[in-house]
């Protein structure tokens, strides 16, 4: 493998500065690969796609049929964070989401920060995440946002930019989890001499957070991981995470609400849950409370819930944070809270609702991306200099109708990997959404998800637009401890063997 | 464990035993035919008989049985929910709604298994090698129950696992037994010529009971083979040692001891494995082995629905019974 060749192309390269010249954290895996003839790293890429199907890590495409699973495209070449980055990251990080929590239980109760002008008061009536029904309630332990993925960019200018808030379900944790055993097995040699710090404790960390939540006095906890079903997009990362957490994995069908309780159905009758992690949206939680047509909730819940004999992870009505005209404020927010500077800045966002933004946005289309308030997974967007004519007319239309449901941002050169693509190595635009609980304390992830744009030149990282995964390595100062890690060393030697019988 | 997962994980099982069983039936009549391919060329649809699917193999092919569709319905056909892709699909599918239950080598042999049948239905191997694809067949399914049993912590959902694929295995035994008794033993002419041996032979081998049987009773003998195939206490695939490791399966999931019953479903099962016990095989052939084992079949459905009643059907509140409480 040959690195002198590869080309930059003008952008941000996570591994290499100059072209041939690989980051210093990115040395020993530059080193590795230049060692490796170029048919392995094709060999090592195809090992990775066949290990996918035959583990069977696939997530459901909607629109393209009833139970069709792909997997999700994950490529051999590793996203490096410095040790001194993350620590960036990772404060910016809890600070962000302390300030968003204390934003959001301000919004239930006395709305301090709209009385205080910090912000307008339409950041409630008009957000699609509100939820009345929640008002003046206080979830266990004053947390809202127990799991967050923020997803982050590194523009041109080397910057990391926060380009969005997700406070309701995340998903992508388990592929960070698989993507590293993958990784693990296909280079082990790197591994062993970059630092890499472990991302496998994740689950029990969850685990953690999730028991801590229980109601007072329950002392053994039941958690359960509440999913739409099989068939949803995300159910692989469902049963991963109940497998890897050692809980049960429940449908709405399973569960119950009698004399105040939740239960679920067993074979030996009822058992009471105590704390739900659900991945289920707020909408189809309870057809009492909220969309009375859901099938996939659990009739009563909220009512169990407001009464403090559940818990449920994340809270109801966190959405509203989870709101790009929210992000806007964002800095405002920090500075409103904790009376401090944000860390991670934010992409310079326009707010169509303001009338001078507005008027900007409308005249620079071709240069901006825009995007819908509430939508996620990359639709109802536009991507200003790679639409159409047409389509930037039809946002215009849009914007004009409904302008409190848009953003905007400058497009950004995302920074780039290199990627295995046609059997050797080519750019390609990546984005890191590393994850957060919070619980007794903020933990964040050393790690995340690498989401990669695969196709030539797209800035889209979507899995349900054609992007695929890359594991992500922090790297540690030093080396690291091996209690980090919660893998077993198997230390006893083998002390039995078959006795050869004695010849007589 | 959820009502849902103990369903799952049951009918899990009993998919990948199915699966296995019809492998096992055509690579033996497969072999069979290679044996005496001038005599025995209407021999194909019996195999359609031992899964119970006449009827519906009837409407699909209205021309009749022949060695390939008969073993396209039962390996490939998507639309025969008995075929062993269709038996694969469902067990994989049960197993994707309990994969966090099960332990991920479980799901890492049956998705491979899964994969393997699929790609031999778009490549048409088991046609120029049948052998070779019904011998993977067998083998997958031996190693995910072997798999099972070294992964799987040896509570609930593996004794549902285990009592899945025991009910199935008498099931089937049970059929075979049934099939090919009807159809070798009237031809009295035939009794005690090498084509009867041959045929005897391929009934033991459908079981994979052949050496086994050797080693208890060595000569051929019909009445000897459904002793053994019927009444063995040891032999993995005889009906009795089934069934009486499904009572066990049974009896450690609702922790009734083994003798007692709460239970319809317990009491049925410890019936049927009591007559096991002291039946006679001449008194089961004068009395009708089919009669015998039309009714033993029977009972073994009706032990599936108290199962069913018992353990997986989703109860209203009214019968609930709450065992722990955790409050303290």
């Amino acid at each position: 493998m040959n690195f002198a060749e590869y080309d930059l192309g003008g952008f941000f390269d996570e591994m290499f500065s100059q072209p041939g010249h690989p980051r210093p954290a990115a040395w020993h895996l530059a080193k590795n690969m230049e060692e490796l003839p170029s048919e392995e790293l094709v060999t090592r890429q195809q090992a990775a796609d066949r290990a996918l199907v035959q583990a069977g890590i696939t997530f459901n495409v909607y629109g393209s049929g009833a139970g069709v699973e792909k997997t999700l495209p994950f490529d051999l070449v590793p996203r490096i964070v410095a040790a001194s980055e993350w620590e960036r990251i990772q404060k910016g990080l809890e600070q962000r989401i302390r300030a968003l929590n204390l934003f959001i239980d301000d919004l239930y109760h006395d709305k301090k920060i709209i009385k205080d002008g910090a912000v307008p008061p339409e950041i409630i009536t008009s957000s699609k995440g509100f939820r009345e029904q929640c008002i003046g309630f206080n979830p266990p332990k004053g947390i809202w946002c127990h799991i967050t993925g923020t997803d982050l960019v590194r523009h041109g200018d080397g910057e990391i930019y926060v380009l969005e808030d997700n406070l309701r379900c995340p998903s992508g944790v388990s592929y960070v989890l698989e993507n590293r055993r993958l990784m693990k097995s296909l280079f082990p040699e790197v591994f062993a001499a970059s630092n890499v710090r472990p991302v496998s404790n994740y689950p029990i960390r969850l685990r953690d957070m999730l028991e801590y939540l229980a109601p007072e006095g329950v002392t053994t906890p039941q958690v359960v991981v509440l999913t739409p079903g099989v068939y949803n997009s995300a159910y692989f990362e469902h049963s991963f995470l109940a497998q890897q957490m050692g809980v049960e994995l429940v449908e709405g069908r399973d569960l119950v609400v009698s004399d105040g309780y939740v239960w679920m159905r067993t074979t030996n009758g009822l058992e009471r849950v105590d704390v739900i992690y659900r991945r289920v949206d707020d909408d189809f939680l309870d057809p009492e409370v909220f969309n009375p047509d859901s099938m996939l909730g659990v009739p009563g819940l909220m009512e169990v819930y407001k009464e403090g004999r559940v818990a449920l992870a994340n809270a109801p009505g966190t959405g509203v944070a989870d709101d790009k005209v929210v992000y806007a404020y964002v800095p405002r927010i920090i500075k409103y809270y904790l009376g401090e500077d944000i860390i991670l800045p934010n992409v310079p966002t326009y707010i169509c609702a303001e009338e001078k933004d507005r008027s900007y946005v409308l005249e620079h289309l071709d240069e901006l991306v825009v995007k819908a308030a509430n939508e996620s997974g990359g639709y109802g967007m536009l991507i200003g200099p790679h639409a159409t004519q047409a389509q930037r007319e039809e946002f215009r239309l849009k914007i004009i109708a409904n302008p409190r449901n848009y953003i905007a941002q400058p497009t950004l050169a995302l920074s780039r990997v290199p990627t295995v693509v046609d059997g050797g190595l080519a750019g390609r635009h990546v984005d890191l959404r590393p994850y957060i609980l919070y619980g007794k304390k903020i933990f964040v992830l050393p790690g995340g998800l690498t989401r990669v744009a695969l196709k030539k030149g797209s800035l889209v990282v979507n899995s349900s637009q054609g992007g695929g995964t890359k594991d992500t390595w922090v790297l540690a100062d030093n080396p690291v401890d091996p209690e980090e890690d919660n893998h077993l060393i198997a230390t006893q030697t083998q002390s039995q063997s078959q006795v050869a019988r004695a010849s007589s | 464990m959820l009502s849902r997962v103990a369903d799952s994980i049951y009918w899990m099982s009993r998919y990948v035993e199915r699966a296995e069983n019809v492998a096992r039936f055509i690579d033996v009549n497969l072999n069979l035919m290679l044996e005496n391919p001038s005599g025995l060329t209407q021999q194909w649809m019996p195999l359609i008989s031992i899964t119970g699917d006449d009827e519906a193999f009837a409407k699909r092919h209205p021309e009749g049985a022949t060695q390939e569709n008969v073993i396209d319905f039962l390996t490939f056909d998507k639309e025969n929910p008995n075929s062993i892709i269709s038996c694969l699909r469902s067990a994989r599918e049960n197993a994707r709604s309990v994969r966090e239950i099960i332990s991920s080598e479980m799901w890492l042999q049956l998705n491979t298994f899964y994969l393997m049948v699929n790609s031999a239905a778009s490549t048409q191997q088991s046609f120029e090698s049948p052998n070779e694809f019904f011998t993977q067949v067998k083998s997958h399914s031996h190693l995910f129950s072997g798999i099972t049993d070294s992964t799987m912590t040896h509570g609930e959902g593996w004794n549902f696992n285990r009592f899945g694929r025991m009910l199935e295995r008498a099931d089937k035994t049970s059929r075979i037994l049934d099939v090919k008794y009807f159809i070798l033993l009237p031809n009295v002419s035939d009794i005690g010529t090498p084509m009867d041996e041959i045929q005897w032979v391929a009934v033991l081998r459908s079981a994979s009971a052949f050496e086994m049987y050797r080693k208890r009773h060595g000569r051929i003998a019909p009445k000897r083979i459904v002793d053994f195939l019927l009444l063995d206490p040891e032999f993995p695939r005889s009906i009795r040692f089934c069934l009486n490791t499904a009572r066990d399966a049974l009896h450690a999931i609702s922790g009734t001891p083994i003798g007692t019953y709460r239970k319809p479903s317990e009491k049925l099962l410890g019936q049927i494995c009591s007559d096991l016990a002291y039946a006679n095989v001449e008194d089961i052939v004068n009395g009708g082995l089919h009669e015998y084992l039309d009714n033993l079949q029977s009972n073994m459905n009706l032990a599936g629905t108290g199962i069913y009643e018992q353990f997986f059907a989703r109860r209203g509140i009214e019968s609930k019974r709450v065992l722990k409480e955790r409050i303290h």
